[in-house]
């Protein structure tokens, strides 16, 4: 894990972090993955990949709209809005 | 009255003896008086709170009360709350009013209950001592010098301090458990998939899960009998009966077959903490039970994977913090990216950037497999050592965590030890097991938790065997001098 390692991850993360704090970032992620390194101690290759505890299956519903549409109420909470629509900085010139 | 439980409560209320309105001015009192040292609470909703209990109060002179009407709780600031700030510990969500009720907290009120207010936290449900929350530490009730624990340290020391008869926590990977064990209260961890996590903040989808902080539980159970049940909301709520949990808690315990993992109780474990555990398992011997030891081989591995899953889910959960439609927004953006990297830069604490960092880099081309699906594969070896054991045994019993408290501070600048404290309640949430903690006695004046773990959907076995044991103990009803 080095500088560059961190610049790339909190790109992807699409996160701002502050210059003086890349070394630590470098310390701490180094040491998390050195103790995740354990898990290769053992060996899964016939072990099927655990997503829900109890295996439950996505439970499916009819495709019918049960939702009432509250745009005005969720978007008194939005930094910015004009005309029901949400701003943000212009993104095509 | 703040030393009653919810049973004695809802008993006090039925009886006359003091109404709703009363009950909840005194723990809003109580708030006011203790809570400015201890931190336990981010909003006191004194205004809700009241109007709720003026009904609460009609409801039972009506003659039409549950069991929870007009009893007053305390609810961990991870639940949505329609119209009131919920900040999940957070500065990203400081400015949060949620639009909307979480299931849970639908429950509540559909129950007539009274919500005195919402709790502090580790920000996101991220840490194990309440540190990392934004809006400073929580105080442990018993020391000060010490941490309630985390992540829902607030629920647990509003509790320890009674200024809430009970409360509401969410457990990851130990944050209901770990906590009660700290602050000496009952706390009660449900199956994965037992509570609707709707309108519960997420953090580790496939981990979370809501619970209790209760003095007794009896009381756990009265309250999982609210918050339990499937909901169509959360495509992960399991639809299983919801039996009465009270029902099954005068069972005695003989005959019960107890597991004793060896894994937890080796290196690391406290000595003096060894031996609180030694005297609630003579107890138990004493009420019939037998106990056995077993084994869970792949215990050391519970760590590591859980710090690939949780951080992984976090990074993908908490990318819809983007300063776009709600929450923090940094000042004057240049661009839509320096929008997004500077209202979560600005906008997270520590803690949470770094696990959005490990759990990007896992995610990330490439490493996928190498992280994330061996960690869901090593999940499987320890939900696989679970059901061996419940073929020999009833219920599992350890410590909650290797030691009492840790003093506020100790740990911060250290993220591996923290996440070591964990290290006995982590394997239950990646099998997704019910478990508690149940007090078991002090080291030196701090409090000593017994976790008992039971088989899927198992809570009402869980209920029963802590009741049992509180019916003989009684180091569930010790409370801090100070705020007795």
């Amino acid at each position: 894990m080095e500088k560059k390692d961190i610049e790339q991850i909190a790109n992807l993360a699409r996160l701002g972090i502050n210059e003086k704090d890349i070394p630590e970032y470098v310390t701490n992620l180094t040491n998390i993955l050195a103790l995740v390194e354990e898990m290769n101690t053992v060996n899964t290759d016939d072990v099927t990949p655990m997503a829900h505890p109890t295996d439950a299956v996505q439970r499916l519903r009819e495709d019918v709209v049960t939702e009432t549409n509250q745009r005005e109420h969720f978007q008194k909470i939005a930094p910015q809005v004009e005309d029901g629509l949400y701003l943000v900085p212009q993104v095509i010139e | 009255m703040h030393t009653k439980t919810i049973a004695q409560l809802a008993a006090g209320l039925k009886s006359g003896e003091f109404s709703s309105v009363e009950l909840t001015e005194h723990y809003i009192n109580r708030i006011k008086n203790h809570d400015g040292e201890l931190n336990s609470y981010i909003t006191v909703s004194d205004d809700i709170a009241l109007a709720q209990a003026k009904q609460a109060d009609e409801t039972i002179a009506n003659g039409k009360a549950g069991l929870l009407t007009g009893i007053p709780f305390a609810q961990k600031d991870i639940f949505c709350t329609n119209g009131v700030k919920t900040s999940c510990g957070s500065k990203m969500l400081d400015n949060f009013i949620a639009p909307y009720d979480a299931t849970v907290i639908e429950s509540f009120n559909n129950a007539g209950a009274v919500m005195l207010g919402k709790t502090n936290m580790d920000e996101f449900a991220m840490g194990s001592s309440n540190e990392t929350s934004f809006y400073g530490p929580v105080k442990n009730p018993w020391d000060t010098e010490y941490v309630p624990g985390g992540s829902s340290g607030g629920s647990a020391a509003a509790v320890a301090a009674r200024l809430a008869p009970a409360s509401t926590g969410t457990d990851t990977g130990g944050s209901i458990r770990q906590p009660a064990a700290l602050c000496n209260l009952t706390g009660l961890k449900p199956s994965y998939g037992r509570v609707s996590r709707y309108g519960m903040i997420a953090f580790a989808s496939s981990l979370d899960q809501a619970g209790t902080f209760t003095q007794t539980a009896e009381d756990a159970a009265l309250m999982l009998g609210v918050m339990a049940g499937l909901d169509e909301k959360d495509s992960t709520s399991i639809d299983e009966p919801v039996p009465d949990y009270t029902a099954s808690l005068n069972q005695d315990v003989k005959g019960l077959k107890v597991g004793l993992p060896k894994e937890y109780f080796a290196d690391g474990l406290d000595v003096e903490v060894a031996k609180r555990i030694d005297d609630a398992i003579n107890e138990y011997k004493k009420l019939g039970a037998e106990f056995v030891e077993i084994s869970l081989p792949n215990t050391h591995l519970s760590v590591p994977a859980y710090y690939i899953v949780a951080p992984a889910e976090c990074s993908s959960n908490l990318s819809r913090f983007d300063g776009v439609r709600f929450g923090y927004r940094c000042e004057d953006p240049k661009d839509l990216e320096d929008l997004y990297k500077r209202s979560r830069g600005e906008g997270f604490g520590d803690e949470v950037k770094r696990r959005i960092m490990v759990g990007a880099y896992a995610l990330s081309s490439g490493y996928y497999d190498a992280y994330y699906l061996k960690a869901q594969k090593i999940r499987r070896l320890i939900a696989n050592d679970f059901s061996e054991a419940f073929k020999q045994v009833d219920v599992i019993m350890s410590p909650t965590t290797p030691t009492p408290a840790f003093k506020v501070g100790e740990k911060n600048d250290d993220p591996i030890s923290m996440y070591y404290s964990d290290i006995y309640t982590i394997a239950v949430n990646l099998a997704g097991l019910p478990g508690m903690s149940v007090p078991c006695g002090m080291v030196n004046n701090l409090p000593v938790g017994l976790q008992i773990i039971a088989p899927y959907f198992a809570e009402a076995k869980l209920l029963n065997v802590a009741h049992q044991y509180q019916q003989v103990t009684d180091w569930h009803q010790q409370i801090p001098e100070q705020y007795k």
